[in-house]
């Protein structure tokens, strides 16, 4: 059932480089949205109903449409490839993999937004990826895909990558545009939005690896075509990292509107449990969503089986549902403990807090204190509220949202497996070292 | 001995700096920071960082609050291999822990130490990208993914045996990359 559209070419020989790109069919797109109006490709993606693939599922189209083209200012596209949300390892892959399916995807995006020079932010960490992105980006160049009247068009365009410094707020839309100007990743209060006030307060539009990659795909089949694909509004195919204790894990291309329990268990995807053990629960979007229990993860509270789209996902709220958010999927066995798990996320959030809202800085760096001294065997029972009332006092009362990021691992550990926080506490014990290398790394 | 890059780094510099419009120089920080701690020995001393202030005609203040932001810029001097072990969620669930342990006892060390011969600092790291193939641990611009005691140990004795000069996340093989 499932359509493969960004991987498809995937394993072609060489597809890394320029020739093997070009000879199965890439920057076809380019040639396309050259002759079309901006306004005109811009439509076109509104039309194949794309969402924001970096976690808030944005339409893209009315996002592209916010930019502000009548100021005298230079407008840019940034490409988010700051991929730092626990769980997450796609945009990486389809770098490293086929990094000119990201400059292709730059240029016609470019074209739409009418941006003569457009940057791709991508985490510094990932500095080996950088250099595979350089040299795709000199051989669209050297094929006249890039520079002064790109292919006689009259449009021009220069792309440069730069790489972060290690932060993980700066996948925050506004930190990276901070970061991009040389300084702290500090997020910005909106409004202004940076469509109409980004770099260098002009005009920015900031957008997923994926994202981008899925542009030239909806040129070339029309954005009607790719609608089609999917289910309801959730249109088109979506990158899945999936990881944890599961048999296979790896990065998936699934259709939107899978069934979970298939993508959990088929030995298309992840082919199941590892170990033949339970699964106890799964995180479906990045470290950020609210965790799962099995039951609710494979059937919504309704008892319907729940799908891999951004609607199902959600269904229930945040009391019975979660969200699609990035698309890293992070299953956890029979063995896990839900809550030392939370204890290393919240210590995640404390570490990566930018510190400029109270909230958060405190708040996070609370919730740690609290969970470390309940997986330490010291914790009591009052400290189940307490930790429920730090994280209602971060969420929504911050300037971006790493602080309601923190907060929602939080309340839905607490909502769905409060019985496993009192009979730690309870047992004053402290959690042992859940380990599944034991045999393979003497201690 | 004032400090200056080479050549290479230099025609680099120029060319990073170039990527932005005139006035906004400062956008080229982070990346000299890379190259700064390339060309310096893995870390960034005041003078590296009073240094890349001056390439960009900045304020060293300017620098040093952005060197202290982020994670990748040593404050202090490393060993000439700087092993960063993930130990965020995902990689946690499949054995970072003992990861970090492992390491710390083969090496005599605790995360943040270097050992005393120069060669090693063990540094834990967030979440690399690359949780599919967990416990993750990145050396410079390389991943070692799929951990197991086998693999570090063979790990850290070809560290041992090959590595003359200090390793750093921007390899200088790659100075001459770069868009016209
Ligand atoms: C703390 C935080 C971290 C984020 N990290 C990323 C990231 O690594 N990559 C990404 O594409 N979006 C990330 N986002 C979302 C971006 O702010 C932004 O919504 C996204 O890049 C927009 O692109 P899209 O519309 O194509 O999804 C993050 C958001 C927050 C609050
Ligand atoms: S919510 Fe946290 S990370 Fe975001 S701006 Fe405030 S302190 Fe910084
Ligand atoms: S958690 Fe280690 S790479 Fe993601």
């Amino acid at each position: 059932m499932s359509r493969k559209i960004l991987l498809e070419k995937i394993n072609v020989e060489g597809i890394q480089g320029y020739d093997a790109y070009r000879a199965n069919g890439g920057y076809a797109s380019v040639e396309k949205a050259l002759k079309m109006k901006p306004d005109d490709i811009v439509e076109e993606v509104k039309k194949s109903g794309l969402r924001g693939r970096g976690g808030a599922g944005f339409p893209t189209g009315m996002k592209w449409s916010f930019i502000d083209k009548k100021t005298p200012n230079p407008h840019y596209l940034v490409c988010n490839a700051d991929e730092s949300e626990p769980g997450t390892f796609k945009d990486r892959y389809l770098m490293q993999h086929m990094p000119h399916a990201l400059v292709e995807g730059m240029i016609v995006s470019s074209i739409a937004l009418e941006a003569h020079v457009s940057y791709i932010y991508i985490r510094g960490e990932l500095l080996y990826v950088y250099h595979i992105l350089e040299k795709a980006i000199a051989e669209a160049y050297a094929n006249g895909w890039l520079g002064q009247n790109i292919k006689g068009s009259g449009f021009n365009l220069d792309i440069y990558v730069q790489p972060g410094g290690g932060a993980y707020i700066c996948g925050e839309e506004t930190g990276l545009i901070e970061s991009l100007e040389g300084k702290r990743g500090n997020p910005r209060m909106k409004p202004p939005f940076p469509a109409i006030q980004g770099l260098w307060m002009c005009p920015t539009m900031v957008n997923n690896v994926e994202t981008i990659a899925a542009v030239p795909h909806i040129l070339n089949m029309g954005g009607e075509e790719y609608a089609k694909l999917g289910v309801g509004k959730s249109t088109g195919t979506k990158l899945i990292s999936a990881c944890g204790h599961i048999n296979k894990p790896g990065v998936y291309e699934i259709e939107l509107g899978l069934p979970v329990e298939e993508f959990i268990y088929s030995d298309a995807y992840c082919g199941g449990i590892k170990g033949g053990k339970k699964l106890k629960a799964v995180v479906a979007g990045g470290s950020s969503v609210p965790i799962l229990p099995a039951e609710l993860i494979l059937k919504t509270a309704k008892g319907e089986p729940r799908l891999m789209s951004y609607e199902s996902l959600a269904e229930g709220g945040f009391v019975t549902g979660t969200a699609m958010g990035s698309g890293g999927f992070i299953v956890m066995d029979e063995t896990t403990s839900v809550v030392k798990n939370l204890w290393n996320f919240t210590r995640f959030y404390h570490h990566e807090s930018c510190g400029q809202c109270s909230p958060c800085r405190e708040g996070t760096g609370w919730m740690e204190k609290v969970l470390h001294r309940i997986i330490e065997g010291k914790g009591k029972m009052s400290d189940i509220d307490l930790l429920w009332d730090i994280q209602t006092k971060i969420d929504g009362r911050t300037i971006c949202p790493l602080g309601d990021a923190a907060s929602w691992p939080v309340a839905s550990a607490i909502r769905h497996f409060r019985k496993e926080f009192e009979e730690l506490i309870q047992s004053r014990e402290k959690v042992g070292e859940v380990s599944y290398l034991k045999e393979a790394v003497p201690a | 001995m004032a400090l200056k890059f080479s050549d290479e780094a230099l025609a680099l510099t120029r060319n990073i700096i170039k990527r932005y419009p005139e006035g906004k120089q400062k956008s080229a920080l982070i990346p000299l920071l890379h190259v700064a701690q390339a060309e310096f020995g893995g870390w960034l001393s005041p003078e590296a960082m009073d240094y890349v202030a001056s390439l960009l005609n900045i304020l060293p203040v300017e620098v040093y609050e952005v060197a202290t932001f982020y994670s990748m810029f040593n404050m202090k001097p490393v060993g000439k291999c700087v092993l960063e072990v993930c130990r965020t969620g995902p990689c946690w669930l499949l054995g970072a822990e003992d990861i970090v342990k492992f390491l710390e006892k083969k090496l005599g060390i605790k995360v943040g130490e270097t050992t005393p011969d120069g060669m090693f600092t063990l540094k834990t790291v967030e979440c690399l990208a690359a949780c599919g193939t967990a416990p993750v641990m990145q050396v410079g611009e390389t991943y070692h993914e799929n951990l197991t005691s086998g693999k570090l140990e063979k790990i850290l004795n070809e560290y041992r045996q090959n590595t003359k000069e200090p390793i750093s996340h921007f390899a200088k093989k790659h100075y001459k990359s770069g868009q016209p």
